[in-house]
């Protein structure tokens, strides 16, 4: 039965150089896992937001600069935003480290990734922040 | 392979397209990754367009032109997909994490049924849309 384990599929050498798992997984996977479960009400109502302000009534910068100024509305969209990016941030990040092997390439493309999703949360939620407290322009 | 992993037994090595045989399961977890990628590029356009409204009316004008025309349109309604799919697809996977449908008929089936509640919920999306005149 010992030959089952998992341990047999560790080689010599990975076993002497004793470099594992980093033990972070699991909070990856939990962040994971509860980003993506607090993303089912964000995307309804998402959908629903969507659907209004795409209608005749929103055209303006002016009536979408008071609906979002509403303090639910500016607090789901950012929420949206903010926990999207979370969530993406950690989806792609599996991706690059499933498929890319070169050190160097990989850590470029995580570090990348990382940055893009700070800077579009920062950004966005800055944004946000200033047209439901200063109204349009 | 066994010439370099010195006797020891073989390795099980991760499956990729070329070698699996196409069933609804794996085109799920393609087109889960694929609309991961789609929403990533969603999410930025949403970061867009709030810098955009902030920015004055001149810019939010261009930007809602830019997503209301022909081919921001296409994009938004692949979007609308990809959300509802990934949607789904989270429904889907924590019943996994419970330990519930992984029966090769139940799997099948959650999974075709994923991509049509994605499929008919974007339609009827945008079919509200259309009635509501967003689309005119």
């Amino acid at each position: 039965m010992a030959n089952l384990s998992a341990g047999r599929f560790r080689t010599p050498l990975s076993r002497a150089r004793g470099m594992g798992a980093s033990r972070h997984g699991v909070s990856h996977f939990i962040t994971e896992r509860v980003s993506g479960l607090a993303l089912i009400p964000l995307t309804l109502w998402a959908v629903f937001a969507g659907l209004r302000l795409s209608g005749p009534a929103y055209r303006s910068q002016e009536a979408v600069a008071s609906w979002i100024a509403a303090p639910h509305n500016t607090v789901l969209l950012a929420l949206l935003l903010v926990v999207a990016l979370v969530h993406l941030k950690g989806a792609i990040q599996v991706v690059i480290e499933d498929y890319i092997e070169r050190f160097t390439t990989k850590t470029v493309l995580v570090v990348a990734n990382l940055f893009v999703c700070v800077v579009a949360g920062a950004a966005g939620v800055v944004s946000i922040l200033k047209v439901a407290l200063t109204g349009a322009l | 392979m066994t010439e370099s992993s010195g006797g020891l037994p073989e390795r099980p090595l991760s499956p990729h397209l070329q070698v699996w045989r196409w069933h609804v399961t794996m085109a799920c977890s393609i087109l889960h990754r694929g609309c991961i990628f789609a929403l990533y590029f969603g999410a930025l356009l949403l970061a867009g367009w709030a810098v955009s409204l902030a920015s004055g009316s001149e810019c939010y004008g261009w930007y809602i032109g830019l997503l209301g025309s022909p081919l921001g349109k296409l994009v938004l309604f692949g979007l609308t997909f990809a959300l509802l799919f990934n949607l789904a697809y989270t429904v889907r996977q924590s019943f996994w994490d419970l330990g519930l449908g992984f029966s090769l008929k139940t799997a099948d089936m959650t999974g075709a049924a994923a991509i049509a509640f994605a499929a008919v919920g974007a339609i009827v999306i945008w079919a509200i849309a259309a009635q509501t005149g967003a689309l005119s």
